[in-house]
């Protein structure tokens, strides 16, 4: 397409007021401790740490860090629970205690989203439209599993593996903690959860709400704290199933920590995903599946389509249309019904993706940032598109976890192919084309767990999502989810 | 391609956009914002009234309410036009002098177009002879989904000839055109043909106007003004009766055109019963309370 006119304007005379979520509706500790069989606990070393509002740099609570004493503690709550209660329930019986935890959810629905934007710094149309439903689904999904896994595995025995240590990332709290729960409880396991350091709080609400659902002491132990806490919990002998989903790098350590051991172990790691758009594609819904892909929760997605090809004949128009629809995009207070990108997670991810803002320009690349200002407080990225890169650039290999998309032009599918399996990452790619037979002919092609035709980062508990090479090994969701946390 | 025009056919995902028109409705517009958005919608109202029982006497009760929807309320902005069979143009066109308040003329064969062109064509100059500064027509849709391109192409150009000074609206009768491809491909169709405005709908087709319908719309105009540099004007119709479709409306037109068509030069609500509800709307966020609906008239 070319271009004959001035661009369009979208700094209108008329504009949105601000249409703030109210937040007088929860309920915040001023301190939280450590979720051990049942109970809120001290930490034996006595030190807590801060939970910051990432928008505002303001505090929210005080956190426990859990030492591997606590560790230990939570395992023999955990293992008792194991022997004692939970691996003597009929499996009908823990299904109604998982669909309890699910109701109770969508009952908290309101709550849990506004403080997981408020800790997190993600938009409260995202909790509330996609993190909070999707927990409560996944709840819901495995609840329904846990009397019918024989029939989930004919002609197999399949039963639980014991204690499970779970570590899960600050992008999606709540909803990573359902990932990871819901399959676990269903088969029968107890378990360990420690969430992210930067976001403990929702986390912290579950536990409190598991306690309301009265489920047995010892069946979900609940432990905030950082690195250390999780290396305990690798390291801890009782353990039998460690599931982490994070970087690759804390990815590889784990996997050395446990080689060697019994335990088993399913990882969910970084990505960089290839979103592929050829010249016959729906353009303007392709360009909307692009920021989808991309700047979807700040980029602090794992499956973020953060490698843009766009098939020459049409990359003119692709990039014109991505920087004019980026205009609209409304970056700020994360609790505005109106925010499109919310604050960056923390400090340290906000310097990360800006060390990764200059080495792309350091590298030649073109970057893009539409002008709108940002809030003085807080940590923010602007959406960024960088044009003229290549394979050889560190922006296009690396995960960056932020709102950083890098674009590249390809002539014929054959290049596009082995352009995007030309990573050590492989957990999501994108398709964009009217052509069915092309959908398919790429999806045969592309080595990636997840791929996605002319959508982008859709989730749904019945499907399983993992990834090849770099990205890990296990897969959560769907029947397969089930695979991680039984001996079959 | 299609033979002889320079068209491209623009393929179109249904899913996308009923996702994206999603998004833009569940925008929050509140206060200020919502006062603002609301008088812009009732100055880019079409009051309509397009019936077999039209009367020179109802015609005139419309074009009264056109420049004073509602005295109790100083200030309020005009509706930009009142639209009307050829039949009752003369009477619109005499009711609203000195209004500022344009007449606007259905027409060529309005609603269904089954009528041989010279017939149309009759019908055209004959609602502009009786002074109707802006002409809607619609497009021959049983052609269209021939294949037959070229004649409702070849059609528009003539009624735009027609029409002299009056301006062109195109009404794509989208209800009937089955898919948001044949959206976009008539949408195009029209705008190369000469239209000043594109239009989705007659008002007696269900669906008529749909968010998902005026986005793909919106998207052809944008993409056309970039090729051509031409501005050509938007008009959802038929379906917007309640004041908040027509804020996600304008939150759509913001978000695809941007500010050069906020106004009404460039962008109407066809519709007949959302002006009140405006109204009732404006009052509220005035006084605070609801007032009865009888408290605004029925023209």
């Amino acid at each position: 397409m070319t271009e004959h006119s001035s661009p369009l304007t979208f700094d209108t005379s008329w504009q949105y007021a601000p249409a703030p979520e109210s937040a007088d509706h929860i309920s915040l500790k001023s301190r939280y401790g450590l979720f051990i069989d049942g109970k809120f606990r001290k930490p034996r070393s006595g030190k807590y740490f801060d939970t910051i509002n990432p928008a505002n740099e303001e505090k929210l609570a005080e956190v426990a860090e859990a030492d591997a004493a606590d560790v230990e503690a939570a395992v023999k709550a955990a293992r008792r629970a194991y022997d004692k209660y939970w691996s003597k329930l009929k499996p009908a019986e823990r299904g109604k205690y998982v669909y309890r935890i699910a109701r109770m959810i969508q009952e908290k629905a309101r709550e849990f989203a506004v403080i997981e934007s408020l800790d997190g710094g993600k938009p409260i149309r995202e909790s509330k439209s996609v993190d909070i439903p999707l927990a409560a689904a996944h709840f819901f999904y495995y609840a329904g599993w846990a009397d019918k896994l024989a029939y989930a595995f004919p002609g197999r025995d399949p039963r639980p593996l014991g204690v499970a240590g779970q570590i899960i990332p600050w992008n999606f709290p709540l909803l990573m903690a359902a990932w990871k729960l819901a399959p676990a409880l269903a088969c029968g396991n107890t378990v360990l959860l420690k969430p992210a350091e930067t976001t403990p709080l929702t986390a912290l609400k579950l536990a409190e709400l598991i306690q309301e659902a009265d489920l047995p002491p010892g069946v979900v132990n609940i432990l905030t704290g950082a690195g250390e806490t999780g290396a305990a919990i690798v390291r801890q002998p009782g353990i039998d199933k460690i599931a982490f989903t994070g970087s690759t790098e804390v990815g590889k350590i784990i996997q050395k920590a446990v080689a060697g051991t019994h335990k088993k172990l399913t990882l969910e790691l970084g990505g960089k995903a290839a979103n592929i758009v050829l010249e016959d594609a729906p353009i303007d819904q392709a360009v909307e599946g692009i920021v989808n892909g991309i700047y979807f929760n700040q980029g602090h997605v794992c499956c973020a389509g953060s490698r843009l090809f766009v098939q020459e004949g049409v990359a003119g128009e692709v990039i014109q249309k991505l920087k004019t629809r980026m205009q609209t995009l409304i970056v700020g207070d994360p609790l505005d019904k109106n925010t499109d990108i919310g604050a960056i997670n923390s400090r340290t991810q906000l310097e990360t993706i800006e060390s990764y803002l200059k080495i792309g320009q350091e590298e030649g690349a073109s970057m893009y940032q539409p002008a709108y200002p940002l809030p003085e407080k807080g940590y923010w990225c602007r959406p960024t598109l960088f044009t003229d890169t290549a394979q050889s650039h560190r922006i296009t290999q690396e995960e960056i976890f932020g709102p950083v998309l890098a674009v590249q032009t390809f002539r014929t599918l054959e290049e596009v192919v082995a352009k995007a399996n030309n990573t050590p990452y492989g957990l999501s790619a994108g398709v964009w084309t009217d052509k069915g037979a092309k959908i398919f002919g790429l999806t045969q092609q592309l080595r990636a767990g997840v791929i996605w035709a002319n959508t982008y980062n859709k989730f749904d508990p019945t499907a399983p999502f993992g990834g090849y090479k770099e990205s890990g090994f296990g897969r959560e969701g769907g029947l397969h989810g089930l695979e991680a946390y039984l001996q079959l | 391609m299609i033979q002889a025009l320079s068209i491209n056919r623009v393929p179109i995902d249904e899913v996308g956009v009923q996702e994206r028109a999603a998004r833009l409705a569940s925008r929050s517009i509140k206060k200020a914002s919502k006062v603002e958005a609301l008088r812009l919608a009732l100055s880019m109202i079409d009051l309509t009234t397009l019936s077999g029982q039209d009367t020179p006497g109802k015609v005139k009760q419309l074009c009264y309410k056109a420049s004073h929807l509602h005295d109790h309320l100083p200030g309020l902005p005009r509706v930009a036009a009142v639209c009307v069979y050829p039949t009752q143009v003369a009477t619109a066109r005499k009711a609203l002098e000195g209004t500022g308040v344009l007449t606007a003329s259905v027409a060529t064969a309005f609603p269904s177009g089954q009528a041989p062109l010279k017939v149309k064509l009759e019908d055209t100059r004959f609602a502009v002879e009786e002074g109707a500064q802006e002409v809607d027509m619609v497009i021959s849709r049983g052609k269209f989904l021939q294949g037959r391109y070229r004649e409702v192409f070849d059609e528009i150009v003539a009624v735009k000839e027609a029409c002299g000074k009056a301006h062109l609206k195109v009404i794509l009768e989208t209800g009937e055109l089955s898919t948001l491809d044949n959206v976009r491909m008539a949408s195009d169709l029209a705008m190369h043909a000469g239209a000043d405005f594109i239009k989705t709908s007659t008002g007696k087709i269900s669906p008529a106007a749909t968010l998902p319908v005026t986005l793909v719309m919106l998207e052809a105009i944008r993409d056309f003004y970039l090729q051509t540099g031409k501005k050509v004007g938007m008009k959802p119709a038929g379906g917007i009766s309640a004041a908040k479709q027509s804020i996600q409306y304008l939150v759509m037109l913001r978000e695809t055109l941007g500010q050069d068509w906020l106004n009404k030069d460039l962008f109407r609500f066809g519709a007949s019963r959302l002006a009140n509800d405006i109204l009732m709307q404006i009052e509220k966020q005035q006084t605070g309370v609801y007032s009865s609906a009888d408290y605004f008239s029925l023209d």
